[in-house]
């Protein structure tokens, strides 16, 4: 039988504040439609320009969610991979400013958390990760915080 | 789109207009496509099963994404989201019927911005909550209109 996973004090603090390589994503036109039929969305803020450039964001924005697109590098944990079952354990969002079709985003990953509890399948470790959406000049457009699950296959 | 909704017309304990989603595989598969997603267990049944899961089940963001329509369609084309926080509780899997619902819990103005609170959840076709959240969103006010 293998040693149970332990998350030491060593381990956790290496892994905290490790940051994923920057993502660059286009917000093209084609894509954010393409995103939007795919969820059912038929918002025309998201489509159409002329309900779009009436609006109070004078043009066509993506869907809040789209940035997830973006999120595609989260930072490596190596050290954890003996944890080989992952569960999403929810996301939060905070959305500053609308994202344009046209201008390009780029997401930066970060571990935030890391703590283990001893779930009913054996030890489980808490990721938490904030993700943060910015813009060619440094505003910022979103942040996202997510948490997910990382356990072990339970054994027969 | 239904006429726009102001500040002034919302209370607490208003419930939001039902959004009613139900992704089929293929919802899924262009989910995956649309969003860069390609974990398996979101299209391949047998790879799912391997995983020790039911089937094939929905993507945690796709929910978010009908929690986010939920919103920002009830906010109308002058409002705006904010704030979405959601919890993935329990696996839904496609064809099964989702409601997503949202109640009202308070209603108060930071500087200039008017906000709404809000609870938010899914509940599938046994009744059962399977992703709840908390929302903000930022509406209009005809005080604000100068």
């Amino acid at each position: 039988m293998q040693e149970p996973f332990t998350l030491t004090d060593e381990l956790r603090q290496s892994i905290l504040g490790r940051e994923g390589v920057p993502t660059h994503l286009d917000i093209e036109k084609g894509h954010v439609k393409r995103f939007a039929e795919a969820i059912g969305d038929s918002n025309p803020l998201w489509t159409n320009e002329e309900t779009a450039l009436q609006s109070p964001n004078q043009g066509l924005t993506a869907p809040p969610t789209f940035l997830r697109v973006a999120t595609a590098v989260l930072p490596e944990v190596p050290e954890l991979e003996p944890l080989n079952r992952l569960l999403d354990g929810g996301s939060e969002w905070e959305f500053r400013q609308p994202v344009y079709v046209g201008e390009t985003i780029t997401a930066v990953s970060k571990i935030t958390s890391i703590r283990q509890r001893n779930l009913s399948v054996g030890p489980a470790v808490f990721l938490q990760s904030e993700t943060t959406y910015s813009r060619k000049d440094k505003s910022i457009t979103a942040i996202q915080r997510s948490t997910v699950i990382l356990y072990s296959e339970p054994e027969d | 789109m239904s006429e726009q909704l102001y500040w002034e017309n919302v209370t607490a304990g208003q419930e939001l207009p039902i959004l009613l989603k139900t992704p089929s595989t293929q919802q899924l598969v262009k989910y995956a496509g649309a969003s860069g997603d390609f974990y398996q267990i979101h299209y391949d049944k047998d790879f799912a099963i391997n995983k020790g899961l039911p089937s094939v089940i929905v993507h945690g963001a796709l929910k978010s994404a009908f929690l986010a329509q939920l919103l920002t369609d009830w906010v109308g084309t002058r409002g705006s989201l904010k704030k979405l926080s959601i919890q993935y509780r329990g696996m839904d899997v496609p064809d099964d019927p989702l409601t997503c619902r949202g109640i009202v819990t308070r209603k108060y103005q930071v500087g200039n911005d008017c906000l709404v609170d809000c609870e938010i959840w899914i509940e599938n076709s046994q009744g059962q909550t399977t992703t709840p959240g908390t929302a903000t969103v930022m509406l209009p006010s005809h005080g604000s209109i100068v």
